[in-house]
């Protein structure tokens, strides 16, 4: 297990990691997700031991390994960039940690091949990186950090300069490559959908602060905080403040929106409420959904589904819409909101859970 | 703003190409109407930005003509051609302000100060950074300097076309939804010419108009983004186009049933014309249909990935990909149907129109 225990990073008198705990096991699969300059880069340094934290320790297997060098230690990173060997063969590169091991020939032959039949490089064993294209060159880094048979793999947006249907296929082969090998896996990325195709666990990142660690579906689901929430949108949260009253919140025009069962008892006040995009719909979908009246701004179509932007009052909020709906911008709409879909959060940002969140 | 026109352009990076294989971009003839919102689409290496740099200059073609407003520009330097350009990362300098920013393309050629005032303040307003027009570029978020970059090419006069070469790759994820739905709305009230290279199709699908697949330096089709999604023409189109891309399954056709291994599908209408070669029907995911009528198949895995379930399923031995909603359940004994809008067939990778579909 690899246990980051209140982990700290100044850097300048700037917090880059603030106070970060997490403790990550064998044979599992962590995302960090936030927006660039969130810290998943320097957080992974400070996995790796390419930097020592300002205070906090980190511990592999129980062994505080805080001041170990990352010679020392059994990690593989894999960044952004395709980091190779140029003048080496294919072959030569991904064999390089197994000869710096001393391992014997036969070994080294039979686990690169078999590295290389996994990320299906074995044509190309005897050219060298630069003559090949970007996704084979990362998947040559990515071989490599396979024979190393690291306890702990570190990859730092691996595919974000890859062709978006090679990520799309390097997305599935990769959780299941690594997770033959039992070793730590995370995974640093700024898009939330990639966060949940990879599925495993989540720790959002926000300025430096990990805001939830657990499950993907559920920290995309069950976000604790509006930052949360807001890191796990993609296409972003629509947020409203409203007031509540009652068992209802008032939204413009007098029309109520009802509380979710378990925000009911909370107290009167102001709270942010939120929701998908998905979560718009332009049909009811429960016999309490609530209809909305919104301006169009502008619609994108994708083929199978529209994005409409929208302003409601004055905050702006995105519809994603099944089939294709070709609205013209300034054209006023009819939405309807399910407000069992609706996440609360109180002034300080916290989601407000009742008695039946916490059953459910 | 232009029409552009292609003319039988091709191009070969090396010195006296031989075969068609020598050339990355293949004869190419093509029309960027007036006004009009293109994105070019497809993997690395299709030759897409081979084809944007011919129409901005940066790459002299092979051979054919270029045409702006029927004028030949295929000899005209990409300055002479007058068209603005955004790339990936940002030509922004940072030391002057936004303002300076903008003016600095016209008083290099010694617009008087009045005009590149007016020019600027419109410019300003067009790419709605007229609240941060003092504000130094250095502090500026990517999104606001692309923007300005964007700005910098419009702020000449009659700018013939905007070109875009991925120019939300060094972007958040959320800032990409601003930039993407306001470019949008610039093309829509402006009306300018755009071009848009990208590898995503999302990015290519919510932006353009007309989306041109490119494949290994041709392109495979143009279409809007409904026809790209119902009616890919070629199989690259299904597989490159849709996540999961389309689902294509070799099928034996006779008369309007397809079979697939021991199941037959009925199919939306006749073949037009003999079929030869590899046939194979293409169905996306999200209109294969879960459920308790249809084809017995078995569920290898069901992925949750927030608003919708990817299930990953075989009949009679071929892995077929669906799209289940959120909420929906996975039955016990599950059977799936094609919902025949969604059927498509193909003749060695191209499509095959069906006729007597409505």
């Amino acid at each position: 297990m690899l246990e980051l225990d209140h982990v700290t990073k100044t850097v300048g008198g700037a917090d880059h990691i603030r106070d970060v705990s997490l403790k990550l096991r064998h044979g599992t699969l962590n995302v960090l997700l936030g927006p660039t300059l969130s810290g998943k880069t320097t957080l992974m340094r400070l996995m790796a031991g390419l930097d020592q934290p300002t205070s906090g320790r980190v511990l592999f297997d129980g062994k505080d390994v805080t001041g170990v060098a990352v010679q020392k230690r059994n990690v593989a990173m894999v960044y952004q960039q395709f980091i190779n060997y140029p003048a080496m063969t294919v072959y030569d590169n991904i064999a390089s940690p197994l000869k710096v091991a001393g391992t014997d020939a036969a070994t080294i032959r039979r686990e690169v091949g078999r590295a290389a039949e996994l990320l299906r490089l074995t044509p190309y064993l005897d050219r060298t990186p630069l003559s090949l294209s970007g996704g084979q060159q990362q998947r040559t880094a990515l071989a490599r950090a396979i024979v190393k048979k690291a306890g702990l793999v570190l990859l730092d947006e691996p595919l974000a300069n890859l062709d978006y249907k090679l990520r799309e296929e390097l997305r599935e082969e990769l959780p299941k490559i690594f997770s033959q090998s039992g070793a730590i896996f995370v995974y640093a990325t700024t898009e939330p959908s990639e966060a949940l195709l990879l599925g495993g666990s989540t720790a959002t990142l926000s300025e430096g602060r990990v805001t939830q660690f657990g499950p993907t579906v559920e920290v995309f689901r069950a976000p604790a905080d509006l930052v949360t929430a807001m890191t796990f949108a993609d296409p972003p949260l629509n947020t409203i403040r409203l007031e509540k009253k009652g068992a209802a919140f008032a939204l413009d025009g007098g029309v109520r929106l009802p509380a979710p069962a378990d925000v009911a008892a909370a107290d009167d006040g102001l709270y942010t409420v939120a929701f998908q995009p998905h979560h718009l719909s332009l049909q009811r979908t429960a016999p309490d959904s609530v209809p909305v009246t919104a301006k169009v701004a502008v619609t994108e179509i994708t083929g199978s589904e529209s994005f409409v932007h929208l302003a409601f009052a004055d905050v702006r909020w995105v519809m994603l819409a099944p089939g294709i709906h070709a609205f013209e911008p300034d054209e006023t709409i009819e939405l309807f909101i399910d407000p069992r879909r609706l996440m609360v959060f109180d002034e300080q940002g916290r989601a407000v859970r009742g008695p039946a969140a916490k059953a459910a | 703003m232009a029409r552009i026109d292609l003319d039988h352009i091709r191009h070969a990076y090396g010195e006296r190409p031989k075969s068609d294989a020598d050339y990355a971009l293949k004869e190419v003839t093509h029309t960027f109407e007036d006004g009009g919102a293109y994105a070019l689409l497809g993997p690395s290496g299709c030759g897409k930005t081979t084809l944007l740099n011919i129409v901005s200059g940066l790459i002299r073609a092979s051979e054919g003509r270029l045409l702006f407003d029927g004028h030949d520009v295929t000899a005209l330097s990409t300055q002479e051609r007058n068209i603005a350009q955004v790339f990936q990362f940002p030509v922004v300098y940072d030391t002057m302000s936004v303002y300076d920013n903008l003016a600095f393309p016209l008083r290099n050629r010694a617009v008087p100060e009045r005009e590149v005032e007016r020019k600027v303040r419109e410019t300003l307003e067009i790419i709605d950074l007229a609240d941060l027009a003092h504000k130094r570029a250095r502090g500026l978020t990517a999104d606001q300097k692309q923007k300005i970059s964007l700005g910098r090419g419009l702020v000449r006069a009659d700018v013939n076309a905007i070109l875009f070469d991925e120019p939300l790759t060094v972007i958040d994820p959320h800032m990409k939804w601003v930039l993407r739905s306001q470019l949008k709305q610039l093309h829509r009230r402006y009306g300018f010419t755009m071009v848009y290279v990208t590898h995503d199709q999302t990015e290519a699908l919510t932006f353009a108009e007309n989306v041109v697949v490119m494949y290994d330096g041709q392109i495979v089709q143009i279409g809007t983004p409904a026809e790209l999604f119902e009616r890919p023409r070629h199989t690259f189109v299904g597989y490159f186009i849709g996540s999961p891309g389309m689902n294509v399954l070799p099928v034996e056709v006779s008369g309007t049933e397809a079979k697939i291994g021991a199941e037959r599908i009925a199919l939306p209408g006749l073949p037009a014309g003999p079929l030869s070669g590899t046939v194979e029907l293409g169905i996306r995911p999200e209109f294969v249909r879960l459920g308790r009528e249809g084809m017995p198949a078995t569920i290898a895995k069901v992925e949750d990935v927030g608003r919708r379930k990817i299930v990953r399923a075989a009949i009679q031995g071929r892995d077929i990909a669906l799209i289940a909603g959120e909420d929906e359940e996975i039955p016990a004994e599950p059977r799936l149907s094609f919902d025949p809008a969604g059927i498509n067939l193909y003749a060695d990778s191209w499509r095959v129109e069906l006729g007597g579909r409505p």
